[in-house]
Order: C-alpha cells, then sequence, then structure tokens
C-alpha cells in the first residue's frame, strides 16, 4: 500500500513538472514576439536591421518615438482613432442594452419571435455588397457615420448582455418595483443598470477594442485622408510603406530606410498601449462577461 | 377574450416595445434590407435604375463563376484554409484549458491567462505587420530561428507554400487564450468529487483528463464546433487581404478577397454579390447539417 502511494506521488511530482514546463513554453511563445517588437522600438534601428536585437533594447533610443509624435498622419489618426471608438462605444452600448433588456423580460409577448429575428443575422447575412449598396444609398459613405452605425450591434454581445439581464435579475424584484409604481422603462435606469456593472464593462471593453482594431469599414466607405481611422494609417505605413517626408532636412536615402524601419515597432506600440492599458481594468468582469455568453452560446 | 388579454398584456408592455423598436429596426435596416439586397445577384445592376427596377440576369454571373477559370483555385484556396484553420485552431484552445486546469499554482495559473489574453487585443494591421517583419529574409525573428536549425533564411511573406501555415499559426497565436476561456469556466463547473472518486480508485492525473474533464466538457465542445462549422466558408476577409501580395496570389485569393476586388474596387456588384450568395449559401447549408447530425447524434444543438 505505501509502496503503491510513494510510486503514484512519485509520477504526480512528474505530472505537474510537465504541466509547468508546458505552461511556462505557452507564456514564451506568446511572449517573445511582443517584447521583441517592444525592444525593437527602444533600440538602435541599425542593430535592429542588423539583427542584434532579441528581447532587450540595443542601443537605447527613444529617437523613434519622437518621429510618430511627429508624424501628423499618426496623431490625426490617433485622435480620429479615440474619438471614433467613444462615439462608436456608447451608440453601440446603448443599442445593445435597448435591445437586450426587454428581450430579457420573459413576460413580453412575442419575445421568441423578435429573438429569432436577431438570431438569424448571426448565421445568414446579405454579405459586403449589398451592404455597401445599401450604406453609399444612405448617404454614409465618406462619413463618419459609417464607422459607427452599420456595424453598432454584435449579436453575440446582445445575446451575453441578455443572458446576464435573465440570471442576475430576479423575477421578484421586477415585481416589488412595479407594486411601488415604477414602469417598465424606468427599471432599466433605476433597478437593472445599477446591478449590470459587470456586464456593462464587458460590453465597453468588447466594443472599444472592436472599433479600435476595425480597419475594414473605413476602408470601404472613407475617402478623405482627413477622416481616416489610426488603423489605416498604420497599414499605410506598415505594409504599404507609405510615409510622409519624414526628418527634417534631407538625409541619405539609407538612413531613410533605417529611419522607417524604426517608426513601424514604436507605431506598433503606440497603437496597441491603449487597448492594452483598459484591459486591466475590467478584468475581473472579463471573464464573467465570457462565462454568461458560453451558457447560450 | 383571449385576444383581448392579448391585447392588453401588449399595451401593458408598451414601454418594453417602444425600447426595442430601436435596435430591431436598426436590425431590419442593416440586416434584412441587405438580405433583400441579394437579388441583385440576379440582376444586371443598374445604378441609376436601383436594386429593385434593374433586368433580370437569371443565373448568368453564378454560370459565369461556375465556369470561370480560377473557380477551382479560389474555392480549394478558401476551403483549405479554412479546414486548416480549424484543425489547429479549434483543438489548440481546449488543451490549453486542460493544460491550464491542471496548473496547481493559482498565481501561475493567473499569469498564463492573462498572458494569453494579450493577443486577442491586438489589430489585424499588427498581427500582419508582425507577421511581415518577422518573416523578413534578413532580420526577421522566423529566419533567425530557423538558421538555428540550419535553414537558409527565406522571405517567407513572398512564398506562397507559406501563406496558410502563417496565417493558421498566427491565428493560433492570436486567439488561444481567449476562445479558451470557455471551456476554462466549463471545467471549474466540473464536479470535484467525481476527481475524488477516481483518485480512490487509482486513476492517474491522465486518465482523470481523459474520462472526467473531457467528457464533461464535450457539450461546451460540440456548440463550440457547429458553430465553427457554420463560419467553414467565411474565411475572415480582413486578414487575408492584408497578407496578400503579387507573390503568394496563387495561394491567398479566397472568396471574399475575390469579392472585395471585384464588386467595390471593381464594380461589379451584380456578379461579386452572386459569389458572396454561393458563400453564404454554403456556410448556411453547413450550420443546419452539423446541428441536425449534432441533435441525432448528441442530443446537443443550437436550436
Amino acid at each position: 500500500m505505501k509502496e503503491h502511494l510513494k510510486k503514484s506521488m512519485r509520477s504526480d511530482f512528474a505530472f505537474d513538472l510537465i504541466v509547468n514546463v508546458l505552461g511556462a513554453c505557452v507564456i514564451l511563445v506568446v511572449l517573445i514576439p511582443l517584447l521583441f517588437v517592444l525592444a525593437a522600438s527602444f533600440s538602435d534601428p541599425d542593430l535592429v536591421l542588423r539583427g542584434k536585437v532579441l528581447l532587450l533594447p540595443k542601443g537605447f533610443t527613444t529617437k523613434a518615438y519622437t518621429m510618430v509624435f511627429e508624424n501628423g498622419e499618426i496623431w490625426r489618426g490617433f485622435r480620429n482613432s479615440c474619438c471614433y471608438t467613444a462615439a462608436g462605444t456608447l451608440i453601440s452600448v446603448v443599442l445593445t442594452i435597448l435591445a437586450a433588456y426587454p428581450l430579457s423580460r420573459k413576460e413580453l409577448p412575442g419575445r421568441n419571435i423578435f429573438m429569432m429575428l436577431i438570431l438569424f443575422t448571426m448565421y445568414f447575412s446579405g454579405g459586403m455588397i449589398p451592404t455597401y449598396l445599401l450604406v453609399r444609398d444612405l448617404g454614409m459613405y465618406n462619413s463618419v457615420w459609417a464607422l459607427l452605425i452599420p456595424a453598432a450591434i454584435s449579436t453575440y454581445n446582445l445575446i451575453v448582455a441578455k443572458t446576464f439581464f435573465e440570471n442576475n435579475i430576479p423575477g421578484e424584484l421586477y415585481e416589488s418595483a412595479r407594486l411601488d409604481g415604477c414602469g417598465n422603462v424606468s427599471m432599466l435606469p433605476r433597478i437593472v443598470l445599477p446591478l449590470s456593472k459587470a456586464i456593462l464593462a464587458v460590453l465597453v471593453l468588447y466594443y472599444a477594442v472592436g472599433i479600435w482594431n476595425a480597419y475594414f469599414d473605413a476602408l470601404i466607405y472613407i475617402r478623405d485622408t482627413s477622416l481616416h481611422p489610426l488603423q489605416i494609417v498604420l497599414r499605410n505605413i506598415l505594409l504599404l510603406g507609405q510615409t510622409e517626408q519624414m526628418g527634417t532636412n534631407d538625409v541619405g536615402m539609407a538612413e531613410k530606410i533605417k529611419m522607417a524601419e524604426a517608426v513601424k515597432y514604436s507605431a506598433i506600440v503606440v497603437s496597441s498601449v491603449p487597448m492594452l492599458l483598459i484591459y486591466p481594468f475590467v478584468q475581473k468582469y472579463f471573464v464573467k462577461g465570457v462565462m454568461v455568453g458560453a451558457v447560450k452560446g | 377574450m383571449r385576444v383581448r388579454k392579448v391585447w392588453k398584456n401588449i399595451k401593458k408592455n408598451v414601454g418594453l416595445y417602444a425600447m426595442l423598436a430601436i435596435p430591431l429596426a436598426w436590425y431590419i435596416i442593416f440586416k434584412y434590407i441587405p438580405m433583400y439586397g441579394l437579388q441583385i445577384a440576379f440582376r444586371k445592376f443598374n445604378p441609376t435604375l436601383g436594386i429593385t427596377k434593374s433586368p433580370w440576369a437569371g443565373l448568368t454571373y453564378f454560370e459565369q463563376f461556375f465556369h470561370s477559370y480560377y473557380f477551382k483555385d479560389i474555392l480549394w484556396n478558401t476551403v483549405s484554409l479554412s479546414l486548416f484553420t480549424m484543425l489547429i485552431g479549434f483543438p489548440m484552445p481546449i488543451i490549453l484549458a486542460l493544460l491550464i486546469n491542471e496548473v496547481k499554482n493559482t498565481k501561475f495559473k493567473k499569469v498564463i491567462q492573462n498572458i494569453t489574453y494579450m493577443p486577442n487585443f491586438l489589430s489585424v494591421v499588427v498581427i500582419v505587420s508582425m507577421l511581415t517583419i518577422f518573416s523578413n529574409r534578413d532580420y526577421g525573428l522566423f529566419n533567425k530561428i530557423g538558421s538555428l536549425f540550419g535553414m537558409t533564411p527565406v522571405d517567407l511573406m513572398s512564398k506562397p507554400a507559406c501563406f496558410q501555415p502563417l496565417y493558421v499559426f498566427s491565428n493560433v497565436w492570436q486567439f488561444m487564450g481567449f476562445n479558451a476561456i470557455i471551456y476554462i469556466a466549463a471545467l471549474a463547473g466540473v464536479d470535484q468529487e467525481l476527481y475524488e472518486a477516481a483518485s480512490i480508485d487509482g486513476a492517474s492525473r491522465m486518465q482523470k483528463i481523459l474520462h472526467i474533464s473531457l467528457p464533461c466538457i464535450m457539450g461546451t465542445i460540440i456548440i463550440m464546433f457547429i458553430m465553427r462549422i457554420g463560419s467553414l466558408m467565411s474565411v475572415g476577409f480582413e486578414k487575408a487581404y492584408l497578407m496578400q501580395n503579387s507573390v503568394n496570389m496563387s495561394r491567398s485569393e479566397i472568396i471574399s478577397t475575390f469579392i472585395y476586388k471585384n464588386g467595390i474596387q471593381k464594380g461589379q456588384f451584380g456578379y461579386s454579390t452572386a459569389v458572396g450568395l454561393f458563400n453564404s449559401v454554403i456556410n448556411f447549408a453547413l450550420l443546419v447539417g452539423a446541428n441536425f447530425a449534432s441533435k441525432k447524434m448528441t442530443k446537443t444543438s443550437l436550436w
């Protein structure tokens, strides 16, 4: 018996060791690319181009960041994206709640029909071209509205919010509010929302990240460069290699290529940091939100 | 009598309907009107006549697409990319969740989870930029790692054969942690007594994973799998389009990038809508089929 226990403890120890080693490998695989970009953004571009930088900055410099902040296009894109994200998140969250709250009330006649109408759009859609033509016909082409309205509601988020309301607001609460003379509409701000901070945080996070990172709608709907969000500017700089005149006086071609390369890394960091920063604030609600969504998938 | 009762009930909820009306209008305008607009797949679209007045074209566009020389390539690129993504991308979050579930140290557990969520917040533009930088022949990370194993450096982004692996593995890298959350949550709900009983019976840790953890989250896995099947043909446009260049086109041209180029860039609205409709119909059929099969075999289904 003792022998048997010892053996199982030994195999348990080996198992734990393997699990922890694999866990460490996962962390490394995820972190190395991120650390490399971060290190390269603070390094001498010459050393980066020669492949000398790996995980720690070499020839520490913040020149690439000064260049990013001096770049008019990136600044404008950054400001635009901040505005779009703020406005778009507000619109999206309001619309989602306006749908999720009534649909979460079990006594609402016809709610299953409405729900089916909404769910169907998850599985079948008109697709790229009919949507594009519609947005054009609505006069939203080349306007900010094309980025905020056509993609305002995510059905997945709507289901998450609806499920949350169903599971977290007890029916008796509505009943007693009604007896106190509170109408169905005023129950939303007075009773439901104060109890739903978690789901609000999750919705804000999901929508904000989605809008901040979106580039496709801007690619097809926005002509005007002054309206371009950051992701489009990034694409032009990082992937198409278009950079506005950088550096004030005529530096050599080699120098220019080097600087363009350095800007890539710092631009990636600058564009990603805002979303990585809001995550810790909503983190404790985040997992909960996904779990709620999982209940009804 | 009954009618009156229903009417009374509706009147009582008029406030709720008023609220619902706004998002519902949004759904009708931005989701159902484009579905109605799908009819331009069967019409010779003329912008001055509009969607409903353009002359009918029958199935011309569909025939044109099926008979085109690129039809087989584009279809195969789409399906193979999707299958490859699913084959690698679907099990990875499950494996990660099982792994995280086995980690004893709660702090280490939190660290793994939080670090693997991080890439989920990066944009496609950033991901593709990173891929491009890492694929660089002279200083890219991939080539540096490859040279450790004695491989000759190549620019991976301009090799057609590398398009799919780069696409798939960067997807896994980006979404593995986030997609694991659902399974981690499901694993947290497994009855601990099952594990205890198994320990008494002398089950090893691996046996417990295979015979308790995995069966207990099977319902979640099946639901996720059905949903995944339903989007088999809708490979994300955004990433493929950004990764595309003139050299890897033979593998990177998929249905959605094709629709974008022919429809929005070249203005062939009818033709590209027909291609899109073909795509959506296959998706929908796959979803219904997968759901039906799952209902019959496992009694788990979406509806």
